[in-house]
């Protein structure tokens, strides 16, 4: 199971930019690494997320190795409706994982 | 008159180890890009302008493990003029293109903040796509004392 938390403000004003934090749970495994018999531990790290706010994708992420365990990524976006952020993304061995958050847009 | 002479020739044999080390550094690196190619593989051959694209890293990472990164380009971010994407780009790590970021005009503001792996200390380099076409680079030093990918860590 992938844990995982995403941060937004409750509310916004329509048109103001707002911060978007997402933190996921994952190793992150480089592929060079070792396990404790000196078999090599095959790569895996999540490498595409995606992010849809009401269904229109605002920003998408193509990783690799070079990104720490447990990727958090911070980014923005301009509040245009009340609705939610979708998040989607997977990883080498082709698993997926979804969140999503609720952003109310007043007046 | 003795004692002066030996003292002054110490002071001048210390002087002289402490510049030594700087002078193959300061030639290693006016030799050729470690970036170039990367960045030809990148852009197709376009040309990159260095500007309009700040890395915000810790001067100096205790830990190449984790290292927070922020990225961002002086862009106003309407339909006509917005960043496509942002590439990292490390000179020493096994892998050198860390991640890519696909922004577009929704995203209000061209800024990513992010926690990178570095394989030692080394320069970092962001590329910025715009609608344009043009690519803008920027660069950071980071000084890692203890780098990833050596250990089981």
């Amino acid at each position: 199971m992938t844990l995982a938390r995403v941060q937004l403000p409750a509310s916004a004003k329509r048109g103001e930019v707002i911060e978007v934090r997402i933190a996921i749970q994952h190793p992150m495994e480089t592929g060079f690494r070792f396990d404790i018999s000196g078999r090599a531990i095959p790569k895996n790290v999540i490498n595409q997320l995606v992010c849809r706010y009401n269904g229109v994708e605002v920003f998408r992420a193509e990783m690799g190795s070079g990104i720490a365990a447990n990727p958090y990524l911070q980014f923005y976006a301009v509040a245009e409706a009340s609705g939610e952020m979708a998040f989607e993304w997977i990883d080498d061995s082709g698993n997926r994982g979804t969140e999503r958050a609720a952003i109310s847009v007043i007046e | 008159m003795r004692t002066i002479s030996t003292r002054r020739r110490i002071i001048a044999v210390l002087a002289g180890l402490a510049a030594a080390p700087l002078l193959p550094f300061r030639a290693a690196r006016a030799q050729a890009d470690p970036f170039a190619a990367l960045l030809k593989q990148l852009t197709g051959g376009a040309t990159v302008r260095h500007g309009r694209v700040t890395v915000d890293t810790p001067r100096l990472a205790d830990n190449g493990h984790s290292v927070p990164l922020t990225v961002s380009v002086e862009s106003p971010m309407t339909a006509a003029d917005h960043v496509r994407s942002i590439t990292l780009l490390s000179e020493r790590n096994p892998r050198p293109i860390m991640a890519t970021y696909h922004l577009g005009p929704k995203a209000g503001r061209a800024e990513v903040t992010t926690r990178v792996r570095l394989n030692g200390t080394q320069r970092l380099l962001a590329v910025a796509h715009l609608s344009d076409g043009s690519y803008w680079s920027g660069m950071a030093e980071v000084e890692v004392t203890e780098s990833a990918c050596l250990d089981m860590g």
